[in-house]
């Protein structure tokens, strides 16, 4: 006999377990139980009772937002200083370490001699990245973040997915950070 | 002459039409009540006029869905056979119904309405002889389309619906030693009382419980839904209706339901008392209360009610099927085969046996 194996009995059963019966009892009394549990709460719902109450576990999304945790990376967005102007001084770490080179940008010269550099121009292809949060942790200014929980990523066209400065600039933050 | 046509005509409309919206209302009840089942919501999108309705207007989305699907017949497959097994397997899906009564006596303008389509001395004969012909269409399906799945499906539904019809049969000799009668309508009738010092309805149930449990195991058995879905097994050989899509397909699906309906009216006829209402008596005009009192019901008020009563325990078995079809996983083909002839069958021998045995005691 090829290899060792351990043969496992079953516990012998009386005639009463193995007719199935109780098993399928048990089980119809358990969805019945739910039926008729959701099936009052939501006619209760329908009759403004109960509504601190869910009735079956389902968000009833787009109507209803779904929850998000605070951890959840969605959509980039990018800071800004008090005066308005981008904390992003395009050093290229975001760009560098992004595993889907999806990140893509233009550098300018600014008058300030505090600060090196400033984007011209800030692209984050959606369609190419990959969500790892990489960008934000690599970022030495705090200048990108992934809190904007919006999750309705579809378009019909590649470019729509192209997300620019203006955009990333101009997001709120879905959860305020402390 | 042309009064009685008129009321055949209608009484057929009211029993069909029964039918036919009852298992069109199944497709809706199975899906909400599946998901009330498993914590969802169930259909909601459909809408008429933004009034979403619970769900409803999907009965009508699906008609129109199905309707408008491109309707498929495989290549080299004679067209009219194609078309014929959906049909077939629709027909005699309904015709099992016209057995069973759905009420008592109506008196309407001075005559007497036997509130049955067919009163016949052999109803339960007829109405099983029906029922075991469904097997007829569901092998065509799989046998003219020329896939291997299906045929497998039909030889699958071939193998299960002949074994249970066996049991299906004999499963319904004690109910029918112990009312002495085949005809549905005197069945119920039967039923129409109470025992145990006027507490208990004379419903077969409480006489034969082992009957009763071993028909609505084959009821179930067939119509060829979980957990006796082998004939389909969608989640291996899709089964005999593989190569059907639109209506063709609706029509199987719909069959399906209608069989649910079917079985739960012979279930309700049989063993629930059919039309009868517990404590109602026409005799006596009205509610005789086990503790004594009575309640008067004018006698149209007696003959509605029990048509009321009728669809209302249908409706109540058609839900516990359809809270079985949810709850237990499905049988392999072996098992299901198992369970009809070495298990049920014997039982329902031996069930047919103690029952004679009592009644030869008690003669």
């Amino acid at each position: 006999m090829p290899g060792q194996f351990k043969k496992v009995r079953r516990p012998p059963e009386n005639w009463w377990v193995r007719s199935y019966l109780p098993a399928i009892l048990q089980g119809l009394w358990i969805t019945a139980r739910h039926f008729f549990r959701n099936l009052f709460i939501f006619t209760a719902h329908r009759f403004g009772l109960l509504k601190h109450v869910r009735a079956g576990v389902v968000y009833q999304w787009p109507e209803e937002p779904r929850p998000v945790a605070p951890r959840y990376r969605g959509r980039h967005r990018l800071l800004k200083r008090p005066d308005g102007t981008p904390r992003c001084v395009a050093c290229y770490m975001c760009e560098t370490i992004c595993p889907a080179e999806c990140i893509h940008i233009i550098p300018q010269e600014v008058p300030d001699p505090f600060i090196e550099k400033a984007p011209k121009a800030f692209y984050i292809d959606l369609s190419k990245c990959i969500f790892c949060g990489y960008c934000v942790e690599a970022c030495p200014e705090d200048a990108i973040r992934m809190d904007v929980f919006d999750f309705r990523l579809a378009s019909y066209d590649r470019f729509q997915m192209v997300l620019d400065m203006e955009t990333m600039l101009n997001s709120e933050p879905s959860v305020p950070y402390k | 002459m042309v009064r009685t046509l008129w009321i055949e005509v209608g009484k057929a409309l009211y029993l069909f039409g029964g039918l036919m919206g009852l298992a069109a209302i199944l497709t809706w009840l199975e899906r909400k009540q599946s998901a009330l089942m498993q914590d969802r919501v169930g259909a909601n999108r459909a809408r008429i006029f933004g009034l979403r309705l619970l769900g409803l207007p999907h009965i009508i989305t699906d008609a129109v869905k199905l309707l408008t699907k491109e309707d498929f017949v495989p290549a080299g497959v004679p067209a009219w056979l194609h078309a014929m097994a959906p049909w077939v397997t629709l027909t005699v899906a309904c015709l099992p119904a016209a057995a069973v009564p759905f009420g008592h006596v109506l008196y309407w303008g001075g005559q007497a309405i036997e509130l049955q389509l067919m009163d016949m001395q052999v109803g339960l004969v007829y109405a099983l002889a029906i029922a075991s012909m469904a097997i007829y269409g569901v092998i065509l399906a799989g046998w003219v389309t020329r896939n291997k799945w299906a045929v497998l499906g039909s030889l699958r539904a071939a193998a299960q619906l002949i074994g249970f019809g066996v049991v299906l049969g004999i499963s319904l000799i004690g109910p029918v030693l112990l009312y002495g009668t085949l005809n549905l309508q005197e069945m119920v009738r039967w039923q129409d009382a109470t025992v145990l010092g006027g507490w208990l309805p004379r419903w077969g149930i409480f006489f034969q419980p082992l009957a009763f449990l071993i028909f609505l195991t084959v009821g179930i058995a067939e119509t060829k839904r979980i957990p006796f879905d082998l004939p389909e097994g969608e989640s291996e050989i899709i089964g005999y209706f593989l190569e059907y899509s639109g209506m063709k397909f609706g029509a199987f699906f719909l069959a399906d339901f209608i069989e649910t309906v079917v079985v739960a009216m012979l279930t309700v006829t049989v063993f629930l008392g059919g039309w009868s209402v517990p404590y109602l008596s026409a005799d006596q005009g009205g509610f005789v209360w086990p503790w004594g009192a009575h309640t008067a019901v004018p006698p149209v008020g007696v003959t509605l009610l029990q048509m009321a009563a009728f669809w209302v325990k249908v409706f109540a078995v058609c839900w516990f099927l359809l809270l079985i079809r949810w709850t237990l996983p499905r049988f392999r083909i072996d098992q299901a085969v198992r369970l009809g002839w070495q298990y049920l069958l014997p039982l329902s021998v031996l069930n047919t046996f103690g029952t004679a045995a009592v009644l030869l005691i008690r003669q």
